[in-house]
C-alpha cells in the first residue's frame, strides 16, 4: 500500500492547546488520510485525548482553555468554515465509559437523526438496523430494540454507542479509549467492527492499549509530554521505531 | 487514668447524642403544643366552619372564627410568588450552570447570597415605599397593598433558594450525558433542554417546592405590603391576609384563653401541616434524584 498517494482527510497544522497555565498540546502538525485508522498512543497526560476532543470541538466548553494553530476537515478550517453542531455529526465520536440515554435501544439510535429533525419513520427504521448491523450488535438486540439501553451489557453499551454515533453517518469517528471498560471479547467485537467501518470512515483511535493500535492501526501516532514524538506505519512503529522513547514506551519502560 | 478517660468519652458521648435528638425533641414538642392549643378552638367552632368559614371577625360577638379567606390569601400570594420566581430561578440556575463564563458565574453566585442575605423586613420596607406606590400609579388602582405586591417580594426571597438548589442538581447532571450528546451533533440549546432538563428534573422540582416552603411561611414583608384584608380575594390586585400575617398581627391582641387565641393556634398548625407536606414532598424528590 502506498500511503504517499492517500489524500488527507484531516490536516492539523501547528495545533497548540493550553489549560490555563498548563500546556496540554504543543505545535501539533500531522494528517489524519482517508480511510485510515490512526492509533494514537502515549502515557497519561500527553495530550492524546486534548487532541481528539480539538478534531470535533469537544473542548470548546473547557473553562480557560486557549488554542491556536489550525484543523480542516476536507480543506474546510473546523473554527470558521463549519458550525460546531454539524462538525460535530460528521466526525463523530466514541467515549471511553458507553453512556446510553435512559430510553430504549431504537430511542438511543434515532436520537441524533431526530436531533437533527428527521421523522420519517421507515426512514428511521433503516438507519436503527445498518447502523446496529455495523457496529455487529444486531443478531444480540433485534427482537428487543424497544427494550432499555441500560439493560445491555458493558460491551453491548459501548456497541450500542458506536451504533448511535453511525446513525449520523459520520465521515470520521474518533474512538477515546473505546475498550478501557471491556472484556478481551467484547474488545474483539468493537475492534471487528472500526476495521469494518474503515472502509467506509476514517478513524482516529486513542488507546492506552498499545497491542491494540498494533492489531487495528494502518498508521501510529506516539505522543509524549504534548509533543508529537513521531508518527509512520504501524509495523514500522512497533518493530523500527525511529525515535528511542517510542521503543522505551512500546515495550513497557515507561508509561 | 484510663478510667477518667473512659467517663470523658462517656459524657461526651451522650452529650453529643443529646444535641442529636434535641432538633425531633423540639419538633415534637412544638407540634404538641400546637395541637393542645390549636384543638381547643373546636370548642367555639366545627372543623368545618373553621377550615371552610368565609368571616375572619374574631373579636366579634359571637366570634366568626372561618380562616378561608387567610387560606385563599396564603395561596394566591404564594401561587403568584411561584409564577414569578420559578422561571426566572430555573433560567438563573441553567445561566449560572452551564451558560456563564466562569466570571460571571462567580459575580452572579454572590449576588444571589447577598439576596438570600437581605432580612426580609428590609424588603419588606423596600416593598412599601417602592414597589407599592409604583403598583398603585402604573396599574391605576386604589391602593397598592396588593397580593401582587405580595407575590413580588415573596418571589424576591424564593429566588436564592430556587437557583441554588437548582443549580446544584444540574451540576450533579453526569457530564457524559452533556457530552454524549454533543457528540451526536446537538446544539447547547438541544443539550440543555433534551438531556440536562431531564436528568436534572427531581433535582429542579424539589427546588421548586422549597422554594414554595419559603415563601409560604414568609411572614413579615408580606403583612408590610398585602394591605391585611381578610377578605375572599378574586384577584391578584386586591388586598389579601395571609395566614401567617394574621397570626403575627393578633397574637398579641389576643387574650389568652379567648376562642381568638385558640384559634390562632389552630392557624400556626393549619401552616405547619402546610409546609410540612411541601417541604416531605421535596425530600421525595431530592431523595429521588439522589438515587438515580
Amino acid at each position: 500500500m502506498n500511503n504517499q498517494i492517500c489524500k488527507a482527510k484531516i490536516e492539523v497544522k501547528n495545533l497548540t492547546i493550553h489549560f490555563g497555565k498548563v500546556r496540554a498540546l504543543h505545535d501539533l502538525s500531522l494528517d489524519v488520510r482517508a480511510n485510515e485508522i490512526l492509533s494514537v498512543i502515549g502515557p497519561a497526560n500527553s495530550g492524546k485525548t486534548s487532541f481528539l476532543r480539538s478534531l470535533n470541538r469537544l473542548n470548546d466548553f473547557e473553562p480557560h482553555i486557549r488554542i491556536s494553530g489550525s484543523v480542516r476537515l476536507d480543506g474546510l478550517d473546523i473554527r470558521t468554515d463549519i458550525e460546531a453542531e454539524d462538525l460535530r455529526k460528521r466526525v463523530g465520536m466514541i467515549f471511553a465509559l458507553p453512556i446510553p440515554l435512559p430510553r430504549s435501544i431504537y430511542d438511543n439510535i434515532t436520537y441524533g437523526p431526530r436531533l437533527a429533525g428527521l421523522r420519517d419513520r421507515a426512514a428511521l427504521d433503516r438507519i436503527v438496523e445498518d447502523s446496529l448491523k455495523a457496529a455487529f450488535l444486531w443478531d444480540e438486540v433485534k427482537d428487543r430494540l424497544r427494550s432499555s439501553a441500560q439493560k445491555l451489557s458493558g460491551g453491548q453499551q459501548q456497541r450500542l454507542c458506536i451504533a448511535r454515533t453511525l446513525a449520523l453517518r459520520p465521515e470520521v469517528i474518533l474512538f477515546d479509549e473505546p475498550c478501557s471498560g471491556l472484556d478481551p471479547i467484547s474488545t474483539a467485537k468493537v475492534e471487528e467492527s472500526m476495521l469494518e467501518l474503515r472502509k467506509d470512515q476514517t478513524i482516529v483511535l486513542v488507546t492506552n492499549n498499545t497491542k491494540q493500535a498494533a492489531r487495528v492501526g494502518t498508521r501510529t501516532a506516539f505522543f509524549l509530554m504534548g509533543e508529537l514524538v513521531e508518527i509512520d506505519a504501524t509495523e514500522k512503529i512497533f518493530t523500527a521505531p525511529r525515535d528511542p522513547r517510542t521503543n522505551d514506551y512500546i515495550v513497557g519502560r515507561f508509561g | 487514668m484510663a478510667g477518667f478517660r473512659k467517663v470523658k468519652e462517656f459524657v461526651i458521648e451522650k452529650l453529643i447524642f443529646a444535641s442529636g435528638i434535641a432538633s425531633i425533641i423540639f419538633v415534637a414538642l412544638i407540634f404538641i403544643f400546637l395541637l393542645s392549643e390549636g384543638v381547643s378552638v373546636l370548642k367555639s367552632t366545627s372543623l368545618g366552619a373553621f377550615l371552610g368559614g368565609r368571616f375572619w371577625y374574631p373579636i366579634s360577638d359571637p366570634p366568626k372564627l372561618g380562616i378561608l379567606p387567610l387560606i385563599l390569601g396564603s395561596l394566591l400570594v404564594t401561587a403568584g410568588a411561584i409564577v414569578l420566581a420559578v422561571p426566572l430561578g430555573i433560567g438563573a440556575a441553567f445561566y449560572i450552570a452551564d451558560v456563564a463564563p466562569a466570571k460571571i458565574r462567580s459575580l452572579l453566585k454572590s449576588g444571589v447570597e447577598v439576596l438570600a442575605a437581605i432580612p426580609s423586613v428590609v424588603l419588606g420596607f423596600l416593598g412599601i415605599t417602592l414597589l407599592v406606590p409604583f403598583l398603585k400609579h402604573t396599574l391605576g388602582l386604589p391602593t397598592g397593598l396588593t397580593a401582587l405586591a405580595g407575590s413580588i417580594m415573596l418571589a424576591f426571597m424564593a429566588l436564592p433558594t430556587i437557583i441554588t438548589i437548582a443549580e446544584d442538581a444540574i451540576n450533579a447532571v453526569p457530564r457524559e450525558y452533556k457530552e454524549g450528546a454533543l457528540a451526536l451533533g446537538a446544539t447547547h440549546w438541544q443539550t440543555l433542554t433534551r438531556v440536562i432538563i431531564y436528568g436534572a428534573m427531581p433535582g429542579i422540582i424539589a427546588a421548586s417546592m422549597l422554594g414554595i416552603g419559603r415563601v409560604i411561611g414568609e411572614t413579615m414583608a408580606v403583612m408590610m405590603v398585602t394591605g391585611n384584608a381578610a377578605v375572599i380575594p378574586t384577584s391578584l390586585l386586591q388586598p389579601v391576609r395571609t395566614l401567617t400575617a394574621t397570626i403575627a398581627a393578633e397574637m398579641g391582641e389576643a387574650a389568652k384563653g379567648s376562642p381568638h387565641y385558640f384559634a390562632l393556634f389552630a392557624v400556626g398548625l393549619v401552616l405547619f401541616l402546610i409546609s410540612f407536606l411541601i417541604n416531605l414532598t421535596a425530600d421525595l424528590f431530592l431523595n429521588r434524584g439522589k438515587k438515580r
